[in-house]
């Protein structure tokens, strides 16, 4: 992955080029508008809105603390678990609020996954793991379907070769890519619309990270990801649009070619070619 | 006063001899680079100077007391009636020449030689203190001489401060060790009255307690006080574990942090309260409210049976569970409980399928701590069992349990080496022997939950 790495303080050199994909844009899945967030009195973001459109990769970059990850915890609610924490503003999900207190936040959960930074498999075996969502959302009534269901999710995470003969041992057991695969296979599971990824590659080596890079560009068929990510690489690979954060304020949202060759802003270009972050 | 004196002699030559080294190394600092700081040379001189010095006044303590035994005796042996005892006499003697005084009025012959031994301690003490003073000297002068620029001063005196250090966990080491060597011996002795078959596994308690003789007479099997113990204890935690439990959880992962801030001290001063308290609270209280709700519903509790001890004891414990579990709980990393949530699993199914399986280990180690405290714990159960050992199995019932027995045989006024009293030390070594295991057991445990995440 790191072919093109530069430091971030390195003066401005070559652009990133971003892969090239086809232009047309799917139509919004999700909609956010005027989305404040609030860590007791701190203001973690500002008024952000916009559209995600849906089955393609949006990627959400910017230098640390910019609020990248807060909003994207923003979609499936994650926030709620934190006390201190309150969103305010309008998500809306195929037209539903999100934050309509008649929607469940345990449904909405079920239809947006999420793939944490570290990969934090359950210390349960690896079929129990990929299990827990269906068993707890009564998506399998035998044991017939649950072996079907944790070998069709282990088999879409790319994961299933490698682990086809010990679906009995630990989770905790796998190396840090296979486990970040487990996880991104436990969110497929459930039978989500959305997966939300918070960096899923910041703690994985290189060889790791390409291949869960391949993973998301096959889900995208599927399945509505959004993914926050440092490595503005990364974002240039995998991603359809591309959102800069900076001190909890989007500051342009576009194509990631956009975004990469011609951006609006001068913050943006700021930041890609690494003058700030 | 002279212990007062002798303090600040120590002190004085301390600190004369930490700034004769440091002042001697800081002038050779000029020369050339010194090994070691001024302050690790003033150190090691300040050691040179007080180890001698301690070492005679602890030699002096040490012996005193029996050179002043052996000063004296001649006296007194030559003055005591025969038929009043030597040692008694002897004590006077030393009362009147410490100024304690004695009852009665002293006899002329006593108080010279009160007199004679006064001004013996004082040479002793003097020449005691002359020499260390004299040794603390030539040490400083000798230390003094021998700082130099290559003097390795820092890793001499951190040599010395690794041998006190072991100093000290040697005591600890070799108390423990004693304590086990002495129960041992004592219940070797009390295994020459009764057989240990008889006392493992006999069902009847029930030592005759004669007043002379060291004859054992009656039962001593400890069966019915296992009985009781085990009872008392299982009661005691089939209130604390759920109660225990429960509260952490919801301290854990419900209260909000006010809340939890409020609370979690005023459980924790459940644990402060001493263990006295809570018997009476069991004797004065909770027995006669268990006894008239037995009358309600038509059961026969006693006021002090096994079923109160173990109620009382289990609220005494429930802070001890619920601390360590909470420390537990909080252990397990967020990130399981953000991905079992992520999937969409409510709080309670996060709770019950991820956060507690993750935590049952250590639990598991935190219960059997709190088991091994209530097999242990002794005042509750004086006050509140009834003291009754007899094998039964109704905890409605008075039982009676090790601690209680070991606490009635030694209070009691029977010869010290007799059986009644010796039993006691068998009791305590199978207890001790008891809560060891458990502990081992809880720290093995816990030792696996430890490398779980790591």
């Amino acid at each position: 992955m790191d072919r093109q790495f530069r430091s971030p303080a390195a003066p401005a050199g070559p652009r990133i080029r971003p892969a090239q994909h086809d232009t047309v844009e799917n139509p919004a899945r999700i909609t956010a508008r005027d989305v404040d967030v609030f860590y007791g009195d701190k203001q973690a973001i500002f008024d952000v809105s916009m559209d995600i459109p849906e089955k393609s990769v949006t990627a959400f970059i910017g230098p640390s603390g910019c609020g990248k990850s807060t909003f994207l915890r923003c979609f499936n609610r994650m926030n709620d678990t934190i006390d201190i924490c309150r969103v305010l503003g309008t998500i809306t999900m195929d037209g539903e609020d999100i934050h309509d207190p008649a929607l469940d936040v345990v449904e909405l959960r079920a239809r947006v996954g999420m793939v944490f930074q570290k990969p934090n498999p359950f210390p349960k075996s690896i079929y129990d793991n990929i299990a827990y969502g269906p068993r707890i959302h009564g998506l399998v009534n035998s044991r017939a379907e649950t072996d079907e269901l944790v070998i069709s999710s282990l088999k879409k995470a790319g994961l299933y070769k490698e682990v086809a003969d010990r679906l009995d041992a630990p989770g905790t057991g796998l190396s840090g890519g296979q486990q970040q695969r487990l996880c991104i296979a436990r969110a497929i599971a459930t039978g989500p619309e959305v997966i939300l990824m918070d960096e899923p590659c910041s703690a994985l080596d290189p060889i790791a990270t390409a291949i869960v890079e391949d993973l998301i560009h096959e889900l995208k068929e599927q399945y509505t990801i959004i993914i926050v990510t440092h490595s503005m690489q990364q974002a240039a690979r995998v991603s359809q649009k591309t959102a800069f954060f900076h001190l909890g304020r989007l500051i342009e949202y576009d194509t990631t070619e956009t975004i990469f060759v011609n951006p609006r802003e001068a913050q943006t270009e700021a930041y890609i070619t690494g003058r700030i972050g | 006063m002279t212990s007062l004196l002798i303090a600040a002699l120590v002190l004085i030559v301390l600190g004369l001899a930490y700034q004769q080294g440091a002042a001697r190394s800081r002038a050779l600092a000029g020369a050339g680079r010194l090994h070691s700081r001024p302050r690790y040379h003033g150190a090691l001189v300040a050691l040179w100077a007080a180890v001698p010095l301690l070492f005679v006044l602890a030699l002096w303590g040490l012996v005193s007391g029996a050179l002043e035994d052996w000063y004296i005796q001649p006296v007194v042996q030559a003055n005591v009636a025969s038929g009043d005892s030597l040692a008694t006499a002897l004590q006077r003697v030393q009362g009147l020449a410490s100024g304690f005084g004695v009852s009665g009025q002293p006899a002329p012959w006593e108080i010279d030689a009160a007199q004679t031994l006064r001004a013996f301690q004082r040479q002793l003490q003097f020449s005691a203190i002359a020499l260390g003073a004299i040794l603390a000297i030539g040490g400083l002068l000798i230390a003094r001489r021998r700082v130099s620029a290559r003097l390795r001063a820092r890793n001499h005196v951190e040599a010395a401060v690794r041998a006190a250090l072991i100093l000290c966990s040697v005591i600890a080491i070799f108390t423990t060790l004693g304590i086990v060597l002495s129960l041992l011996f004592e219940t070797l002795r009390f295994f020459s009255f009764v057989s240990p078959a008889e006392f493992f596994f006999g069902t009847v308690w029930q030592p005759g307690y004669a007043s002379t003789g060291s004859e054992a007479t009656g039962g001593y099997g400890m069966v019915p006080l296992l009985v009781g113990t085990l009872m008392i204890a299982s009661i005691a935690m089939l209130v604390a574990i759920p109660v225990g439990l429960m509260t952490a959880i919801w301290l854990t992962q419900y209260a909000s942090r006010r809340v939890r801030t409020l609370l979690k001290p005023m459980i924790e001063i459940l644990a402060g309260i001493p263990t006295i308290v809570y018997g009476f609270f069991a004797l004065v209280t909770v027995g006669p409210f268990l006894s008239d709700l037995g009358d309600v519903i038509g059961l026969n509790i006693t006021a002090t049976s096994a079923l109160t001890a173990g109620l009382v004891m289990g609220i005494m414990i429930i802070p001890f569970v619920s601390s360590l579990s909470d420390d537990i709980i909080r252990q397990v990393p967020s990130a399981m409980r953000d991905g079992s949530l992520g999937l969409g699993a409510t709080k309670s199914e996060t709770i019950r399928m991820v956060i507690f399986p993750a935590a049952l280990p250590g639990i598991v180690g935190a219960i059997l701590l709190a088991v091994s405290r209530a097999i242990g714990e002794t005042m509750i159960v004086v006050l509140a069992a009834g003291n009754a050992p007899i094998l039964r199995f109704n905890p409605f019932e008075a039982t009676s349990s090790f601690t209680v027995t070991i606490v009635a045989a030694l209070t009691g006024d029977s010869d010290f080496a007799s059986p009644q009293s010796l039993v006691a030390f068998a009791l305590g070594l199978t207890l001790f022997v008891l809560t060891l295991m458990l502990n081992i057991g809880a720290l093995a445990v816990v030792r696996r939950y430890r490398e779980q995440y790591e």
